[in-house]
């Protein structure tokens, strides 16, 4: 180990060989079987559950959480992947606390949950580590639909459909299917390759083929996939990232955080490139998850700078905590007015801001950090322009294309929340191609 | 401080918590262990007669049920009584009972069902200066397919007999165990009266199957494939104990007979329900098994601390307490009108009480789009599920209705005592006159 979190500039190995694993191991390792019968008798089993309703897929939570109590985490996992085929990803990137726990009736009561998401993963672990698939196809229709996009939407979506019994071709500009599952999560919410052990076992189904390399625009065209198909489905994600306006951004060292992270889970930790200093502007998950990592990976000073103040920031308590716990410092309410340095990144100027009845302004007052890589968080778009909208039907001249995922309006960028609109987009396509 | 002390049927010890006849009272280690940690008495294993000691099984002797967490609720056993050789009990009560003066010890008992053999043991036993004698009557498993156990307690007429035997035989006090697994625990409480017992301690255990393994398809515990009943105990088993303590207790028969009551008492407030109902002490083995000699600590300060908040000086203060209110239904008052109330500060909404009472009682709770639960007091006959459903202590109480005042389900108002005796119901009212 020649470098250290002491060395200068941006550069690997910072770490001994033995922290990198220790460092992207499992965040929270899934609960074994008696941990799981204690945290499933603590399920009250309410009526018309609000856990249920604030899922965004609507799994059966106390159905499931019954289950588990009684012995059948297979079973359970059946009730959670008939409303979330993503179910087991969602039970690892879920802001639960924001979703499910948040309205556990004993978090009301007790400040403490149902662990509802680690329940989750236990019963999903379970049932896919015996490498079945529950489902099965109904008989063929005959109909084709093409899939724009192998994220959360285009797979939900896609799954949703084999089993109705048509069939599926899914195209994925990238190398492997998954999307952000597979390049915009943090490693350790996900290890042991996970998002793609997910996907093959999905596919399991039939009936879906995927083709990746395949990009929308440069390869096929939307009138094409609706001349050849019965439907299309379009989960494209949000392939843009919004840009500083910050003097400076295009200095050696500034880069954006979801090509970082996507990086970081496709390579050798150690083999990655971090700076000693390492500033991270946003306040979302994907700063979050790039702060943090930047941390695991050996950077000495990591700082997490959000324009707004905490209550306002989209990335959960419970994120921020385990920032703070990972030795990320954050700083509320400062905006970026330049990037400095000679060539590449030395450091960035920062204002405080003021969120009055005007809106957010920048005071006079500024202060400066110290950053040899400075990562870009502040939200993503698509690409193209948008596509007008009827629900999740878009309005096109052949009338055969839906939508769903973090490309169609409305909803929260949430895994689960693209996984509700790819089935619900599948039942919606299903009916029509059946009516 | 109040006095634990307790001088039941002439036999004193520091507290009124006896460990019961069972594998914790097998030998004069365990008991010695028991008496360190503050048992007031023991009631030693069962003894048998003389010859071939009983053969236990080799394998699972004993089977469960869990709630949550896998805490123990109920326990079943097929052990027998001592396997010990006769001799070797004998000489560890005399050694125990001159080195712990002042705690009870008394000898289980159970021999074939004829007087010679009942004169053998009693002689046997008298040299070691116990202080009394329990009549096993009661264990249900492999002792009764011989004659023995529950096989004499389920017959008033062998339970009187033996008894006889026992005081004509012997100066001892003697303790008539009783089985549950008969229709009406009365009738062989009042034969052990009529023989002359000085008292009765119940409830054995309760024949039982713990689970069925859904692989093998055999009974729990399963030896070699095979299952057989064995007697049920522990916390599960407390609520048809206090029952049948409550009926001798109240009994005309046999009021005033002293009770030591048995079944699931696990922590203080268990033994003083027993005592309120009638018991003189209680004995305890479950809990024993499953925490240690240990938790008679906590019974002991438990009791301690409520009959001082009691004012109660003495255990005698507290025994046989609640009996006068233990009645017949025919006697209870149908004027006696009550509406569950839910606290809405306390109610954490997960709406168990709305589903209980919509789908399986009386529809008489509301829910609105918000998840407040509020009862129709037009439609809830008070019938407590809710409450009982209710994961929160005391969010739903059941609130008197004043006398006079409307009841808003029957539109009559609340009037003066009266039961079902005199109801214009009952038909046999309307026969009498």
């Amino acid at each position: 180990m020649s470098n250290s979190p002491l060395t200068p500039g941006v550069v690997a190995h910072r770490l001994a060989p033995a922290a990198y694993s220790q460092n992207f191991s499992d965040v929270q390792p899934v609960f074994d079987r008696h941990e799981a019968r204690v945290a499933a008798d603590r399920c009250y089993f309410c009526h018309d559950a609000p856990c249920m309703t604030a899922c965004p897929t609507t799994i059966d939570i106390p159905l499931f959480i019954r289950q588990i109590a009684t012995g059948t985490p297979e079973a359970a996992a059946k009730t959670i992947f008939s409303q979330n085929i993503l179910g087991g990803m969602c039970a690892r990137v879920c802001p639960t606390e924001q979703l499910c726990e948040e309205v556990c009736v004993r978090e009301v009561a007790e400040g403490k949950p149902v662990e509802i998401g680690r329940l989750q993963r236990f019963a999903t672990d379970t049932l896919m580590a015996t490498g079945v698939h529950p489902f099965v196809r109904a008989a063929a229709t005959g109909k084709k639909v093409a899939v724009v996009g192998a994220g959360p939407a285009g797979l939900a979506c896609a799954h949703r459909l084999a089993m109705k019994g048509h069939e599926v071709m899914i195209f994925e500009r990238r190398a492997k299917a998954g999307g952000l599952n597979e390049y915009g999560i943090a490693t350790y919410k996900t290890p042991n390759d996970f998002a793609a052990r997910e996907v093959a076992w999905l596919l399991q189904i039939g009936g879906i083929t995927v083709k990746t390399g395949v990009e929308l625009g440069r390869d096929i065209t939307l009138a094409g996939l609706e001349a050849d198909y019965d439907a299309v489905f379009l989960g494209i994600g949000l392939a843009g990232v919004n840009a500083l306006r910050a003097a400076g951004e295009d200095l050696d060292g500034v880069r954006n955080a979801v090509d970082f992270i996507a990086e970081l889970r496709q390579s050798d930790k150690a083999a990655v490139a971090i700076g000693r200093d390492v500033v991270v502007i946003g306040g979302g998950m994907t700063a979050v998850d790039a702060a943090v990592q930047s941390k695991l990976l050996g950077a000495q000073n990591v700082t997490m700078v959000y324009r707004r103040g905490k209550e306002k920031m989209s990335a959960s308590e419970y994120e921020q905590d385990h920032a703070t716990q990972s030795g990320v410092r954050i700083i509320y309410g400062a905006a970026p007015i330049r990037v400095l340095g000679t060539g590449k990144a030395e450091a960035v100027e920062f204002a405080y801001t003021v969120d009055g009845p005007k809106g957010l302004e920048m005071s006079s007052e500024t202060f400066t950090l110290k950053a040899d890589q400075v990562f870009k968080a502040i939200g993503q778009t698509l690409l193209a322009a948008p596509i007008a909208q009827d629900g999740a039907k878009l309005v096109t001249q052949a009338g055969k294309v839906w939508a769903g995922g973090d490309c169609a309006a409305g909803g929260e960028d949430l895994t689960v929340t693209a996984v509700a609109e790819g089935r619900d987009a599948a039942e919606a396509i299903h009916a029509t191609l059946m009516a | 401080m109040a006095d634990l002390t307790t001088n039941f049927i002439g036999i004193k010890s520091p507290n009124p918590f006896w460990l019961a006849s069972a594998p914790p009272t097998d030998k004069a280690y365990n008991v010695e262990r028991a008496y360190e940690a503050g048992w007031g008495g023991v009631v030693w294993k069962t003894l048998g007669s003389e010859g071939p000691p009983v053969v236990n099984v080799s394998g699972p002797r004993y089977g469960a049920i869990w709630g949550a967490d896998r805490r123990l609720l109920g326990l079943n056993n097929i052990e027998l009584i001592t396997d010990r050789p006769l001799q070797v009990n004998l000489d560890e009560i005399k050694m125990v009972k001159r080195k712990w003066r002042d705690r009870a010890l008394v000898i289980s008992l159970m021999v074939p069902c004829d007087e010679d053999s009942w004169k053998d043991i009693l002689s046997r036993i008298e040299d070691t200066e116990a202080d009394g004698v329990e009549l096993n009557f009661g264990c249900p498993h492999g002792m009764a397919e011989r004659g023995m156990g529950s096989a004499v307690g389920q017959v008033p007429e062998y339970i009187e007999m033996v008894t006889r035997w026992v005081k004509k035989h012997s100066r001892m006090p003697c303790i008539v165990k009783l089985t549950p697994n008969i229709s009406d625990i009365r009738k062989p409480a009042e034969a052990a009266h009529r023989g002359g017992a000085d008292a009765v301690s119940l409830i054995n255990t309760i024949n039982s199957i713990t689970s069925v393994n859904l692989d093998s398809f055999s009974p729990e515990p399963m030896i070699d494939g095979k299952g057989t009943h064995g007697g049920y105990c522990g916390p599960a088993v407390k609520p048809i104990a206090l029952n049948m303590v409550a009926e001798i207790a109240r009994n005309p028969v046999t009021r005033g007979l002293p009770i030591s009551g048995i079944g699931g008492v696990t922590t203080w407030r268990d033994a003083a329900e027993f005592m309120a109902l009638g018991a003189g002490n209680v004995q305890v083995c479950t809990a024993a098994m499953t925490y240690g000699f240990k938790v008679v600590q906590e019974m002991i300060s438990g009791l301690s601390q409520y009959m001082d908040e009691k004012g109660m000086n003495a255990t005698a203060d507290l025994v046989g307490r609640a009996v006068p209110n233990v009645t017949d239904w025919q006697f209870l008052n149908l004027n006696y009108v009550t509406k569950a109330k839910i606290n809405q500060d306390d109610c954490i909404k997960c709406g168990r009480c709305y589903a209980a009472c919509e789908d399986t009682s009386h529809q008489a709770i509301a829910m609105s789009a918000d998840r407040t639960f509020t009862v129709k007091d037009d439609e809830c006959v008070a019938c407590n599920l809710c409450v009982n459903v209710c994961p929160v202590e005391n969010c739903i109480t059941m609130v008197e209705l004043p006398k006079g005042t409307l009841d808003e389900r029957t539109g009559r108002k609340v009037a003066d005592y009266a039961n079902w005796t005199t109801h214009p119901n009952n038909p046999a009212v309307a026969a009498a006159e």
